[in-house]
């Protein structure tokens, strides 16, 4: 199935694009705009609005046409899981497959400060209705806050014995993310754990697919609630240990 | 900021009531403070007398002298500095020069007192001249420019990592409308144990707050309001491991706000609470003495807790940063206390109560320039909805009457702002702004409705609350996890070995110069 954008049309690819160009505010600098647009592969294109920033920028909001489109059928994405438990049904199946809590360590690694993600999934409250795993009976759950290395965060798991570890990352400015979270994975492969507990990113600007890229065993993007993670880290385990029989 | 009629008729007594819970907390914390001093809290003093530059490594002179004072620093570091300009015959920049060589300063022999004392007396002048005229200038152009200061005050923030590019888009914002431009700092800054020296190009999500880049972007944002005929606001972070540091190059190049706040650090940081309370105050007296409004950090606490059910602990923690802050000489008018728009906003009402919840804190803080931060936690990446949260927070900050007003960005939980993101935030604080001037003069409040019963139950609850954390002990609350739900051991945390005990022979003349001034202590 080819698909295109829908504005009020079917396929008429309308795309709607706003962008700033470092230019005086005057009619050239629209029309340079305009053709920018037409550039980028927009058949029809058209400024709505022109505005300046300062002296030597003008913001522009853009609507473009487009030919392009995509065969829905040759799009490839695994979620991290098909179908998630609720907090309930996660406990059950713990207490049905593991007969034990699962260990759960997370924290939000390298410089980064911004707990939000990770207080999210892990503190008692949760989010959004959605309590954090710290709420969860089976799950033995350790968040240590911002900033930590990740040397001290494998030490720490390995001494809880984590059944998985979660990493959050926010800042993701220049690529900053990317290599704290390739330096955690090489450390666990150094050190001997990787393959030994569940290696899990979460961040707004993270998804599974740059997990899987990076080494990890899954990643979970914006939009993710504790039952999301803890879903996965269960079925996951109990797929690897009845994998091992 | 003129006090309002209360719309939602607060207790009087019950306001007082807080006061005096948060009074009592805070004076034992005070006797601890009064009796220590930190690393930074010394270094401070070093940079406050003129010890700047850093040697070859980036190690910064004033932490080479605290290194080589080491246990000594319990009778102060100033007499060691001060007996080097003496004995060598050398200005401070010449001093800084040899530090930066090699010389330990700690090996000169003593001269005598006198002359140290003089020496101290000098420099201080050279100080307070400086401050003041710093102060001066800020006041002229503020009384020049009156009536092109809008209310509340619009405050973006820039975080390019980079000070040239911050440059750029500083102005870019000021040109917009913004009276208020923070340089975030970068990742990680809060917990290093020295201020990085000369101007920086590379950071994380922010810029490294540095004496060089305060200077550049001052300058930057001076050149603007030069040509707007307006005065632009500058502010930095006076948080983290070198508070007092940072609040230091902040009064002598001419800083306008500081972030500071008198938890902060011990709880979203993890530094150490004996340290943290010895610095706020140090740096808080600084920040008096320059003039400098105060932003604390109550926002947090909504960020790991529920903005409903925990409304109390931010103005619990209100009543400790007043308390806190008027203990180092502050007046009211530089305590821009901090609070947050982060209810869910799917809860049915949730506008009421964020609503009330501001003018709660307009009511019961009158004379102070209230900080009101944006929706953060519950902004997705639909930028769409982001950009009508945060019109109903615009709302709420000028039908409050609220001091700095720190713009929502739509593209918040993406990336950091782009340029035309605070153009949108700008263009929609100036059209709330202006299309409900008089709002705030026309509307009241039903005596029991929703909002008037929701300020009380606040109220009520921070009483409660500040009661039990009375009981405990400030230092024994924190440890518990009574604030933010984050327990944090009292020999715990970073930065507890720089902190001394004050020995008897005690020497610090800008200590002495700075609660003079102020009217600190006994």
């Amino acid at each position: 199935m080819f698909i295109k954008p829908y504005g009020d049309t079917s396929d008429d690819g309308a795309v709607q694009l706003s962008f700033t160009l470092p230019v005086k505010h005057c009619g050239r600098a629209k029309e340079a705009a305009r053709l920018y647009v037409q550039k980028l592969g927009f058949k029809k294109a058209e400024i709505v609005h022109a505005e300046a920033l300062s002296e030597d920028f003008t913001f522009f909001v853009a609507y473009g046409k487009t030919d392009i489109s995509l065969d829905y059928d040759k799009v490839e994405y695994a979620e991290a899981v098909d179908k998630y438990m609720s907090m309930d049904e996660v406990n059950d199946f713990i207490k049905t497959h593991f007969k034990r809590k699962l260990v759960i360590v997370g924290a939000c690694t390298g410089t980064d400060a911004h707990t939000v993600g990770i207080d999210a999934i892990m503190n008692m409250k949760g989010y959004n209705h959605h309590y954090g795993l710290e709420r969860y009976p089976m799950i033995e759950a350790f968040n240590l806050g911002s900033q930590v290395p990740n040397e001290k965060l494998l030490e720490y798991a390995k001494k809880v014995k984590a059944d998985a570890v979660l990493v959050s990352q926010i800042v993701t400015q220049k690529d900053v993310h990317i290599k704290n979270l390739t330096e955690l994975i090489e450390l666990a492969e150094a050190e001997k754990v990787r393959g030994k507990m569940l290696l899990v990113m979460g961040g707004p600007r993270v998804n599974n697919k740059l997990a899987k890229e990076l080494g990890y065993d899954a990643g979970f993007g914006a939009g993710t609630y504790a039952d999301h993670v803890a879903t996965f880290v269960a079925k996951k385990l109990y797929e690897r240990m009845t994998s091992r029989k | 900021m003129t006090p309002v009629k209360s719309k939602l008729g607060l207790s009087k007594a019950k306001i007082a009531e807080a006061r005096d819970l948060a009074a009592d907390i805070t004076a034992p914390v005070q006797e601890y403070i009064d009796a220590h001093t930190t690393v930074t809290v010394e270094r401070a003093t070093l940079r406050l007398l003129g010890a700047d530059g850093a040697n070859p490594d980036g190690v910064p002179v004033p932490n080479l002298v605290a290194a080589h004072c080491g246990d000594k620093l319990a009778g102060g570091a100033a007499s060691f500095y001060l007996n080097a300009l003496v004995k060598l015959s050398l200005t401070p920049a010449e001093l800084n020069k040899k530090i930066e060589q090699g010389l330990n300063i700690t090996e000169i022999p003593f001269t005598d007192t006198k002359r140290v004392q003089k020496k101290a007396e000098e420099l201080i002048k050279g100080l307070d001249a400086r401050i003041a005229g710093n102060v001066a200038h800020r006041n002229a152009r503020l009384k020049a420019c009156k009536d092109k200061v809008k209310s509340p005050q619009i405050y973006v923030i820039v975080a390019t990592g980079n000070i040239y590019e911050d440059v750029k888009q500083a102005q870019a914002a000021a040109l917009q409308g913004a009276d208020i431009i923070a340089v975030i700092r970068t990742t990680g800054q809060s917990l290093l144990d020295y201020v990085p020296y000369g101007a920086t190009t590379e950071g994380f999500g922010g810029t490294y707050a540095t004496q060089e880049n305060f200077r550049i972007m001052r300058k930057a944002l001076d050149e603007t309001g030069e040509k707007e005929g307006r005065y632009i606001k500058l502010v930095n972070y006076c948080s983290g491991l070198c508070m007092p540091e940072i609040a230091a190059m902040g009064a002598l190049e001419r800083l306008d706000m500081m972030l500071n706040d008198s938890m902060y650090g011990i709880l979203f940081r993890d530094i150490n609470m004996y340290r943290t309370f010895t610095d706020q105050f140090f740096s808080r007296m600084i920040n008096t003495a320059a003039d400098i409004i105060i932003n604390t950090g109550e926002d947090n606490y909504l960020t790991t807790s529920d903005a409903v059910e925990k409304a109390h602990t931010v103005l619990a923690s209100q009543f400790l940063n007043e308390k806190f802050a008027a203990n180092s000489g502050m007046p009211n008018r530089l305590m821009g206390l901090g609070h947050a728009f982060e209810i869910n906003p799917d809860l049915k009402n949730g506008f009421l109560y964020e609503y009330a919840q501001a003018l709660m804190a307009r009511e019961i803080f009158p004379e102070h320039p209230l900080k009101y931060m944006p929706p953060t936690k519950f902004m997705t990446g639909d930028i769409f909805k982001g950009l009508a949260m945060n019109t109903l927070f615009n709302f709420v900050s000028k039908a409050t009457g609220q001091g700095i007003h720190l713009l929502g960005m739509l593209t918040e939980a993406i990336h950091t702002p782009y340029l035309q993101d605070r153009h949108l935030a700008i263009a929609n604080a100036l059209y709330v702004h202006n299309t409900m001037e008089g709002f705030m003069d026309e509307i009241e409040f039903k005596k029991d409705g929703l909002m008037a019963r929701r300020a009380r139950q606040v109220l009520d609850e921070t009483s409660q609350f500040l009661a039990e954390v009375k009981e405990h002990g400030l230092f024994k609350a924190i440890e518990t996890g009574m604030f933010a739900e984050i327990k944090r051991p009292r020999d715990g945390g970073k930065g507890l070995d720089g902190v001394y005990e004050k020995s008897a022979g005690y020497y610090n003349p800008v200590e002495t110069y700075l609660k003079k001034k102020l009217k600190v202590g006994k």
